[in-house]
């Protein structure tokens, strides 16, 4: 229904955000020359300074839509739509230097080197501690001193600079040298040169950006995009490189295979003299596990002289450098018009994160709430709010008890030896209980939302009929009021969902468990509402009705039911909202249809736009209730507090 | 009709704190048909109690309270209640408040129909029917009471304090009314109040109840209401005699109020 205008998404919403910031400005302007002209709110605390001031409303309107709009992003989809696509470009390039940018303090941090190292001399330090304590022999606890002093020893040499390999060394010179190689052809223009017929292809066949939920087109498709994925491409290599050098000096290897040695002989002289405690044999294995596995760290060769890493560091300095001038203006869209998050790039795609990501773009929103309005399609294969012509005698089996055929005297029919059945009247009497006949067809509501509304609506309805008369009868009689107050004072305090899971239990998943739910919300709510309005009833009133002749009967239906329906009515406007938050929680607990199913769905799918539709359903739906009982109360009891 | 007749009035209620309170005391009076009763007295003296029992919603805890023959056991249609805020039903309209009684008696609709228009004419208020009430003012209010109460043609009416929440010119005002319809109706009137003035003009005889226990004090028997149903009411409250005896009473309840006050 929306797709045609869809086609036109950038168009409309970027022309609805510019007309929201003039709103907001227009009214900015009329409310400070509101305050010029009209001098009625003088002094602060008259609280005719709160009349008026429809133009806030608009503003407070178009505010949250610019919020809407900006965060989502869809404003920077207007006015840019190709933006995201070379966004992602600019992403898989800053992905592939990562590797190498994790090893140096690019932000703000430590060198990785020094992480490391911090860490092995922690467990160093700590392993040494524990010598003292694990009864080693003497020849034990002289070994394992030794053990850990070599391990020092071999860290040393790794963080010399005068044992470092001069391959290591000129494998980061090639290293540097690439990166600069590549940050000089970023800088050129023609750089990659032009895109290859595959690359053009591929570029046609890019989605746009949120066809497909957050995803972004991947394929470059402009020249600053090529030139971004070719560099990307190419970092990668020099990363996958850089990651394969290792601090393998001939001076550290032989100092790890002493240590293996040493650590070997340390383990055999342990497991030789088993102790009895169990506790210490334990704390004795995993001490000798400890070393083993700092040597196996260690052994990585990842720890680099201090300042071994400088040209690397500096070349990769100028290369961010030089990847964010080329950017260009690019940067300060993504900065400015895509706040809350940022454009990342996987292994094979691009997706927005942040609130681009969790916060549906309003023209999206409107296309998936506009496509599962579309009875045809649905939320798993199920309307939203539409009906379904179903046959008359559903109806009548859903109604009529079964059991009525059975009270029918006689038997049912047997077959004879033709092997025919003939019916007779019990038999028809059953057909028609159980809806087993031929009838015409009825149009029903069918849709998730339906199915809730229905619900609620049936739980108010029992809790109405039954609640309000025994509201009354506590009100009025000290037996009911003692008699039945303990038994909803117990059931009333717990809260409605911390009973759903054994009501759904007992009822099973389907209308039952939920519209029983919904009565006993409702019924607490009721009886109290009731009950309060019961006793609020006037004594004068009740005396005047007596002299004037009523009844006892006559006074309860024309003098005290109506003096309580304010508070009914109030109480059936709390009920209604509390039973809608029950139901949706009760439907997410369990159930096939209802708007409560369809948002659990679709937060287990991470559907962010499905989320928000339901939940601007369930804003609609309550919206629409509470002015459905402001208006039944304005007009069933205008005397409220008046009397 | 018939006379209203209370014999050893008592009442006696258990106070919260202990110990008793005797609202009454061994009231005895007899009020003829078509007599105008005001009862008036300091507060705490148990005009209200005294009423409640003709009225039937309390019961005594000693002696009786007749109305002809009959014991009063009970409120009953024969005898009108109008209280001092109205206690009308406001989610009725003027007409339906008027004949709530008829309705409760099953009236044929087109009977109560002309009787609603004629009191609602009587007390005023004609054309007014299908307002709702709690868009009336104070005064139209009781007006609507007293139809109200009217309507069922009851053989004594009690009135409670009823124009004690009114303005002084819309008081005024419904004094006469009830002046006049109790003339018109012939019907037994008895009314408490808090106003000296007003017992004395709507008083053919006025009982001055006394506190702890609540008792009939004096008994006065009046000319000023007999006169009100001609003569200009504000004549009459200048009058000297209606000055003098105003005097005498406000004179009497003072010295019970610093009596009252005296014993606390």
């Amino acid at each position: 229904m929306f797709d045609f205008l869809f086609e036109y998404r950038g168009l409309i919403v970027g022309t609805i955000f510019i007309a929201l910031i003039a709103t907001v400005i227009w009214a900015i302007f009329y409310g400070r020359n509101l305050i010029r002209t009209e001098r009625t709110d003088a002094v602060f605390g008259n609280p005719e300074r709160a009349l008026g001031g429809w133009h806030w409303v608009i503003t407070g309107v178009s505010a949250i839509l610019i919020v809407w709009i900006y965060f989502s992003w869809d404003a920077a989809r207007a006015f840019n739509p190709k933006a995201a696509n070379e966004l992602c470009q600019v992403g898989k390039l800053s992905s592939a230097i990562n590797p190498i940018r994790s090893t140096f303090p690019l932000d703000d941090g430590f060198l990785k080197g020094t992480s490391l190292l911090v860490r092995e001399n922690k467990q160093l330090n700590g392993l040494a501690d524990q010598v003292e304590r694990l009864g080693f022999s003497d020849a034990e606890k002289s070994k394992a001193k030794e053990t850990i002093d070599l391990m020092r020893k071999a860290i040393i040499g790794m963080t010399s600079p005068e044992f470092l390999d001069s391959a290591t060394d000129a494998k980061f010179k090639e290293i540097v040298s690439k990166i600069d190689g590549l940050t000089s052809k970023l800088a050129d223009q023609n750089y990659p040169g032009d895109p290859t017929a595959e690359q053009i292809a591929a570029a046609e066949k890019n989605p746009r950006w949120g066809d497909s939920g957050n995803e972004i087109p991947a394929a470059p498709a402009s020249p600053r995009g090529y030139k971004f994925d070719a560099a990307a491409k190419e970092m990668k290599t020099i990363a996958t490189d850089f990651s394969k050098i290792r601090n393998n000096n001939s001076n550290f290897l032989a100092q790890v295979e002493k240590l293996k040695g040493q650590i070997a002989s340390l383990d055999t002289l342990v497991q030789a003299s088993p102790g009895t405690d169990e506790l210490l044999v334990a704390n004795r294995a995993d001490f000798v596990k400890g070393l083993t596995r700092v040597l196996r760290r260690v052994d990585d060769g990842n720890i680099f002289p201090p300042d071994a890493l400088n040209n690397v560091q500096s070349a990769l300095v100028n290369l961010d450098k030089e990847q964010k001038n080329q950017q260009g203006g690019l940067r300060y869209y993504d900065a400015l018009m895509m706040p809350g998050g940022e454009i990342r790039a996987g292994s094979n795609s691009c997706s927005e994160q942040g609130s681009g990501r969790w916060l549906p773009k309003p023209s999206d929103t409107l296309r998936t709430f506009a496509r599962i309005s579309d009875p045809e399609i649905g939320y798993k294969g199920y309307p939203l709010l539409w009906y379904k012509m179903k046959p008359f005698g559903e109806m009548v089996d859903f109604i009529v008890p079964d059991f009525i055929s059975s009270l029918v005297p006689g038997h049912y029919p047997r077959h004879d030896t033709n092997g025919i059945v003939t019916p007779n009247f019990k038999s028809k009497v059953r057909d028609f209980a159980t809806g087993n006949f031929e009838s015409f067809k009825v149009p029903m509501p069918s849709g998730h939302v339906w199915d809730s509304l229905l619900r609620v609506l049936a739980g108010l309805f029992f809790g109405i009929i039954l609640g309000v008369p025994l509201g009354l009868f506590m009100g009025l009689s000290r037996f009911s009021k003692g008699f039945f107050d303990p038994l909803i004072e117990l059931y009333r305090p717990v809260p409605p969902l911390a009973w759903a899971p054994l009501i759904l239990t007992i009822f099973g998943i389907g209308d039952d468990g939920k519209i029983f739910l919904l009565f006993m919300v409702a019924f607490a709510i009721m009886v109290i509402s009731a009950r309060t309005g019961a006793t609020g009833t006037h004594l004068s009133k009740i005396h005047a009705a007596h002299s004037l002749g009523a009844t006892n009967r006559q006074i309860l239906r024309k003098v005290i039911l109506p003096n309580s329906l304010p508070e009914i009515l109030t109480g059936i406007r709390i009920a209604i909202g509390v039973c809608w938050g029950t139901l949706v929680a009760a439907e997410m607990l369990a159930g096939t249809t209802g708007i409560g199913f369809v948002e659990n769905v679709a937060r287990k799918q991470s559907d962010y736009e499905i989320i928000w539709t339901t939940i601007i359903i369930l804003g609609l739906l309550g919206l629409l209730f509470d002015l459905m009982m402001r208006w039944v109360i304005d007009k069933f009891i205008p005397w409220r507090g008046k009397g | 009709m018939s006379d209203l007749v209370a014999k050893d009035l008592s009442m006696v209620f258990d106070v919260d704190t202990g110990g008793q309170v005797h609202a009454l005391n061994n009231v005895n009076f007899t009020l003829k048909s078509g007599e105008l009763l005001s009862v008036l007295g300091p507060s705490g003296c148990g005009k209200t109690t005294l009423l409640n029992i003709i009225a039937g919603f309390n019961h005594p805890t000693g002696g009786a309270v007749y109305l002809g023959d009959e014991e009063i056991k009970g409120p009953g249609v024969n005898r009108g209640m109008v209280f001092q805020q109205g206690a009308l039903f406001e989610w009725l309209t003027v007409s339906e408040n008027v004949d709530f009684g008829l309705r409760m008696k099953g009236t044929d609709p087109k009977k109560s129909k002309k009787m609603v228009d004629e009191w609602l004419d009587i007390v005023g208020l004609a054309g007014f029917g299908d307002i709702p009430t709690y868009q009336l003012s104070g005064g139209m209010q009781q007006r609507i009471a007293l139809a109200r109460c009217l309507i069922n043609d009851p053989d004594l009416i009690l009135m409670d304090e009823p124009l004690g929440a009114l303005d002084a010119l819309t008081r005024e005002k419904m004094q006469s009314l009830v002046l006049k319809i109790w003339k018109e109706t012939g019907k037994t009137i008895m009314i408490i109040t808090h106003s000296v003035e007003e017992a004395l003009l709507l008083g053919e005889r006025l009982f001055v109840m006394a506190p702890r226990p609540g008792r009939l004090h004096k008994e006065y028997n009046l000319p000023f209401a007999e006169r009100g149903v001609t003569e200009d009411t504000r004549d009459i409250k200048n009058s000297e005699e209606f000055i003098e005896t105003r005097e005498e009473i406000l004179t009497m309840i003072w010295d019970m109020e610093e009596e009252i006050m005296g014993q606390v």
